[in-house]
């Protein structure tokens, strides 16, 4: 079916369901509960997860299976933002044709940038996608100011032409971005109990469009197109000598991966119709490729699992103080308390990035495969149990 | 007129004349060895076949076409393979996978955005890539990843890839270089098979002499950059030449 095997089509299911249920997965604790911090079902943070799942599984389309380890990757979706935000201002509220134009304009970036890097390989194609993202961010932060409004960062305005839609709403405030009359920010709140789960149009809508990337991808890395990008990562001198050449082969795979990240910046700008230039910033190249290497490079979950497993972390540890450390050691003596708490501290809150970090070099050092491995891992784990026991059932009644 | 026609070449790496008025014809359906102590200029002259090395002047005409200029794929898509000295093969994917590159490579030519179709919708390829793993006996090892192969089974994996392409001219570069006795004797006799079965032109880079009286057709035998003779094997045995550069040197 949809031209998967039985196995990817499996995966693909299983995300969809994921995706689909996350209101309810991400909400598991009452909201008047202690733990309701730890909920991550709320529209904004769902929309993150799977918009940053899409840029992942782009990037791991180059480095996953070329091996070409780009560190410039957030300048494509810094540029999908400005392309998404301008047709708010100038055409549109309706998201489609941002998010189509926001594509198009970062597959063309990534033409051009692709073309210059792929001339090298290994760390000197990294350095070089490096210095084009840098080189964009600096230039939408001064130079590019009519384009990118500077340090303000892009926003839509009353005053936009918008010739398709309207300048302003009838009681004179900012329109707001939708899917055909379907504002993105409506949200639908269901109360069980004392469990409250919120389903909101632009995080379905985002979830859809990831299933949309998520199936491209498969079926990319089951095509012949994907077996020559694998070749490319194995050897590339066999690869000419079979009469192959790998640069439009490179070429086509940073492009497609670019167009990810654009569509990402684009549904980034749909669901929040504003456009800084600290999207494209090196920091935010790393934290794609820190995503897919966590989750597992190469792989097809891989990169999602990352992604969402990064964003958790950073919106949900973060949100941590001390406040809270002290509300759940309370029933510790005050010394014993504040010690602990001091221990803790530097993990949580704004020290989130630690945690993450010793996170990412255990990952790294146990497991090279990433999250995808460990899971992995565990499975053959019981398989292996559940063998042995087969194997002892058996043998019992020959007793 | 040859195959293969390398006429007038020379090459020069600095103060070193690598290859000196190089001149050989291949003929096709043959097996033409060329041998020479180390450092005659062996795998230089390889590499400015499959276009490595440019070579400084000289012409290099396969089945009527120059090969000079042109990019080592773009000269793999004319007929020519290569063996290499050390089996390059792609080591992370599997066996089969292996075996089919090739085959797209023949079929779509060096670039096609094939990203929508799914390889195991291509029977047709499958077919031909099971039906050469029989035949170098590596059916049984479809699945395993090509890196984990042994030394001798790279090696003819190796040789299956270059001849799913079916080559018109197969180059090989020292193809049992490194190898035990046995692993030497099988890749002999998978050559013997391979000229047998096949309209194929082979040339032959080898150090062994063993390998060379048991398959060449014709011997050129290289030093110091220039042929110095260029015969049948009963003929290149006894030559005085010959034993004073190479085989005189050895004993």
């Amino acid at each position: 079916m949809l031209g998967l095997g039985k196995k990817d089509l499996g995966l693909l299911a299983a995300v969809a369901a994921l995706t689909l249920l996350a209101p309810f997965l991400l909400n598991p604790f009452p909201s008047d509960s202690s733990l309701a911090q730890f909920n991550a079902g709320y529209p904004d943070l769902m929309q993150r997860f799977v918009i940053f799942g899409i840029f992942a599984i782009g990037f791991n389309i180059l480095f996953g299976l070329t091996g070409y380890l780009s560190f410039g990757h957030a300048a494509f979706l810094g540029v999908g933002s400005y392309a998404a935000v301008w047709m708010f201002k100038l055409l549109t509220m309706n998201v489609i044709p941002a998010i189509i134009l926001s594509v198009i304009v970062a597959g063309l970036f990534a033409l051009l940038i692709g073309f210059i890097s792929l001339r090298r390989s290994g760390i000197y194609f990294a350095i070089l996608t490096l210095a084009f993202a840098q080189m964009s961010f600096a230039l939408a932060y001064s130079v590019l100011t009519p384009i990118t409004n500077g340090e303000t960062g892009l926003q839509i305005a009353l005053d936009d032409p918008r010739i398709l839609g309207v300048s302003a709403t009838a009681d004179g405030s900012i329109p707001v971005t939708h899917l055909f009359g379907l504002e993105m920010r409506a949200t639908e709140i269901l109360n069980l109990g004392p469990w409250q789960f919120q389903f909101s149009a632009g995080y379905y809508l985002c979830a859809a469009i990831m299933l949309a990337a998520f199936y491209l991808s498969i079926r990319i890395f089951r095509s012949p197109f994907g077996m020559m990008l694998r070749a490319v990562k194995s050897n590339q001198q066999r690869l000419y000598y079979t009469g192959l050449n790998a640069r439009p082969y490179t070429l086509a795979a940073f492009v497609i991966s670019g167009m990810y990240a654009g569509l990402a910046g684009g549904l980034l700008a749909s669901m929040d119709p504003l456009a800084g230039a600290e999207r494209m910033q090196w920091t935010a190249s790393g934290e794609v490729v820190l995503m897919t290497i966590l989750g597992g490079a190469g792989t097809l979950i891989g990169p999602v699992l990352g992604a969402g497993f990064i964003k958790y972390f950073e919106n949900i540890f973060s949100k941590l103080n001390d406040n809270v450390l002290h509300g759940w050691f309370a029933f510790l003596p005050d010394g014993l308390e504040n010690a602990v708490v001091a221990i803790i501290h530097p993990f949580v809150g704004k020290g989130w990035h630690l945690t993450l970090g010793l996170m990412f070099m255990l990952v790294v050092i146990f497991l090279p495969g990433g999250l995808v491995e460990g899971g992995q891992r565990i499975g053959r784990l019981f398989r292996r149990k559940r063998g042995s026991e087969e194997r002892a059932a058996q043998q019992t009644p020959a007793e | 007129m040859g195959l293969l026609d390398v006429k007038d070449v020379n090459k020069r790496f600095g103060g070193l004349q690598a290859l000196g008025d190089v001149n050989l014809s291949v003929a096709e359906n043959s097996v033409h060895a060329i041998i020479g102590p180390n450092g005659a200029g062996k795998s230089t002259l390889l590499n400015c076949l499959v276009g490595k090395l440019i070579p400084d002047t000289g012409s290099v005409m396969f089945a009527g076409r120059s090969v000079l200029g042109r990019k080592p794929y773009e000269i793999n898509q004319m007929g020519i393979s290569r063996v290499f000295q050390t089996p390059e093969i792609f080591g992370d994917l599997s066996v089969f996978e292996n075996m089919m590159i090739p085959l797209f490579a023949k079929r779509d030519g060096a670039f096609r955005m094939h990203a929508f179709e799914g390889v195991t919708q291509e029977r047709g390829l499958i077919g031909e890539a099971e039906k050469m793993l029989d035949e170098v006996d590596m059916l049984d090892k479809r699945e395993l990843h090509a890196g984990s192969l042994s030394r001798g089974d790279k090696r003819r994996l190796e040789m299956a890839m270059c001849l799913i392409q079916r080559p018109k001219l197969l180059l090989l570069d020292e193809p049992t270089a490194g190898m035990a006795r046995a692993d030497t004797n099988n890749t002999i006799e998978l050559l013997k098979t391979i000229k047998n079965k096949r309209d194929i032109t082979m040339c032959i880079i080898e150090h062994d002499m063993h390998v060379v009286f048991s398959l060449a057709d014709r011997i050129t035998v290289l030093a110091q950059g220039t042929p110095l003779v260029e015969d049948v094997p009963e003929n290149i045995k006894g030559h005085p030449k010959v034993k004073e550069a190479y085989l005189g040197e050895a004993a």
